[in-house]
């Protein structure tokens, strides 16, 4: 039984349809990136996933669960940008991970002094505990997206969602984040979801690319098909999509 | 260079800021000595000196008939009529328009009658307060409340709204029910907003407070102001009037002090 079944999704906007007939299974654990031109519905696949829309046809479960109808504590997500609160100190960011989902939004006595231990422990797995009492905005941008994805992970989503996290960082910081992002993965054993622009960093970090694509184009009306899956690498194996070759050639090296 | 790029240094930034205040005053100043040159006696325009000195009587000399010091005594009611009816909008203003906001059923509900409703020009709903209310506190309280409650709701609305959904997506994936959302995620980022919607409310809100006072009142600073219009005491009532400038600036001042301090987050760029 697979953990995340996508099974027969259409989605469509005043009878525009931005996704049809879109299949997929993941196991858990698995990393997919998911990437493709503009427009084609990679964010809007996204978005399904993370229940924030209900798709028009089709449904998403996850390990099994009635699809959902709205967003929930069983996924979470990191968004370019806003995905932390401006009004919270770093600390408190990572407390509302967990705090979030009581009655009140919060903790009282005892339980509030052990939730700051655990997100002092969490601060220090992910480099930010000499910021513990800043604001969020005295932050640059990656440690901001640090901050973001340990606040979803405090929460202990079943899968995570991640919506262009690194689009918006300089290429140094971006691949400093890389090796952050694969730590945590090897530590959690994490079921990721990824939307990225950057073709080489979705190879690099999923197990699986998807390629969101119009399978059928009308060039008088290029509106009027919905984009799927048409293509689904194996990316595994140093981001080399399919096969893998046989006799030794600098082709590799680079990677 | 260009006038866009050249920037005043500190102490011709204060000059430049001290102007327009000494340029007033002596324009006031010629034009009084030329009235009282003619009218030794003149009333319209009394002499910056004699101001301060009936500023100086005002603020310390009781008044014979009650022993009390009339100018304290109104300031203390209108601070009071204006303080009330502020808080009341304001709460009220928070309360819906967070709601307002946040529940798209409310938004549906309510969002056309409060803007409707603050078509109405609440002076002229005064005799109706006053009808109902009477003429003492409570209808001086109820228009300054009524004034400035309609642009609150819809000003608060709009901010909460413009939250960014990625916040509140994001609340729900860590489970925070409505009512969470709306107090740990929308209320303590909309409090700057509030403070800031607030402080532009109350121009209004003194207005409507010297409107109420000047119609019926047995105190307050714009009941004063208007009584002693009877007898072309202009000293007085540009005492008055400074006095109430000063207010609003200390307010206003005082304000913002507190969103700075309790809402260190939300100044721009911190």
């Amino acid at each position: 039984m697979s953990f995340v079944s996508v099974t027969d999704v259409f989605q469509s906007y005043d009878d525009r349809p931005i996704l049809e007939r879109v299949n997929v299974t993941v196991q858990e654990g698995e990393f997919i990136s998911i990437v493709g031109a503009s427009g084609c519905g990679k964010s809007t696949f996204l978005r399904i996933l993370l229940a924030q829309e209900n798709p028009t046809r089709g449904e998403v479960r996850i390990a099994g669960a009635a699809p959902a109808q709205e967003p929930g504590l069983d996924r979470g997500v990191v968004f370019q940008k806003y995905s932390v609160f401006p009004h919270m100190t770093v600390r408190d960011n990572v407390i509302a991970g967990e705090c979030l989902r009581r009655p009140w939004g919060r903790f009282f006595g005892a339980q509030s002094q052990a939730a700051k231990d655990r997100a002092n422990e969490t601060l220090a797995r992910i480099g930010l505990d000499h910021v513990a009492t800043n604001y969020p905005a005295t932050l640059s941008g990656g440690m901001q997206q640090r901050l973001a994805i340990g606040q979803a992970l405090a929460a202990k989503p079943r899968v995570l969602l991640l919506d262009e996290p690194f689009g918006a960082l300089d290429p140094g910081t971006r691949l400093a984040m890389h090796d952050f992002l694969q730590d945590l993965r090897a530590q959690t054993g994490m079921t990721v979801f990824m939307v990225t622009h950057d073709l080489e960093e979705a190879f690099k970090l999923g197990d699986r690319v998807l390629v969101f694509d119009k399978p059928r184009w009308d060039p008088d009306d290029p509106s009027r098909f919905g984009a799927t899956i048409t293509y689904d690498f194996d990316a595994r194996d140093g981001g080399i999509p399919f096969q893998r070759l046989e006799e030794d050639t600098h082709v590799l090296e680079e990677h | 260079m260009r006038w866009i790029n050249r920037k005043p240094g500190r102490p011709l930034a204060f000059f430049l800021m001290a102007l327009p205040f000494l340029l007033v005053l002596i324009a006031y100043s010629v034009a009084s000595d030329a009235r009282r040159a003619v009218n030794p006696a003149d009333k319209l325009l009394p002499a910056p000196a004699q101001i301060a000195q009936t500023a100086q009587r005002v603020a310390t000399q009781p008044d014979r008939r009650s022993g009390q010091i009339v100018f304290w005594k109104d300031t203390g009611a209108s601070l009071q009529r204006l303080a009330l009816g502020v808080a009341i909008g304001a709460a009220i203003g928070l309360t819906f328009g967070l709601s307002i906001g946040l529940f798209p059923h409310l938004h549906a509900g309510l969002n056309s009658f409060v803007a409707v409703l603050s078509m109405i020009p609440p002076l002229a709903v005064l005799p109706i307060l006053f009808i109902i209310f009477g003429l003492g506190e409570v209808s001086k309280v109820a228009l300054i409340a009524i004034g400035i409650t309609p642009f609150l709701i819809r000003d608060l609305a709009a901010r909460t709204s413009e939250l960014p959904f990625e916040q509140i997506v994001k609340a729900q994936t860590l489970g925070a029910s409505s009512v969470v959302i709306a107090l740990r995620v929308a209320l303590p980022q909309i409090m700057p907003r509030l403070i800031q919607a607030v402080r532009l409310a109350l121009g209004p809100a003194w207005l409507f407070l010297i409107a109420a006072e000047a119609i019926a009142a047995e105190n307050g600073l714009g009941y004063r102001i208007f009584l002693v219009r009877r007898y072309l005491a202009m000293d007085v009532i540009l005492t008055y009037v400074i006095w109430i400038t000063l207010l609003a600036f200390l307010i206003d001042w005082a304000l913002r002090q507190t969103s700075r301090r309790f809402y260190p987050w939300a100044e721009d760029g911190l």
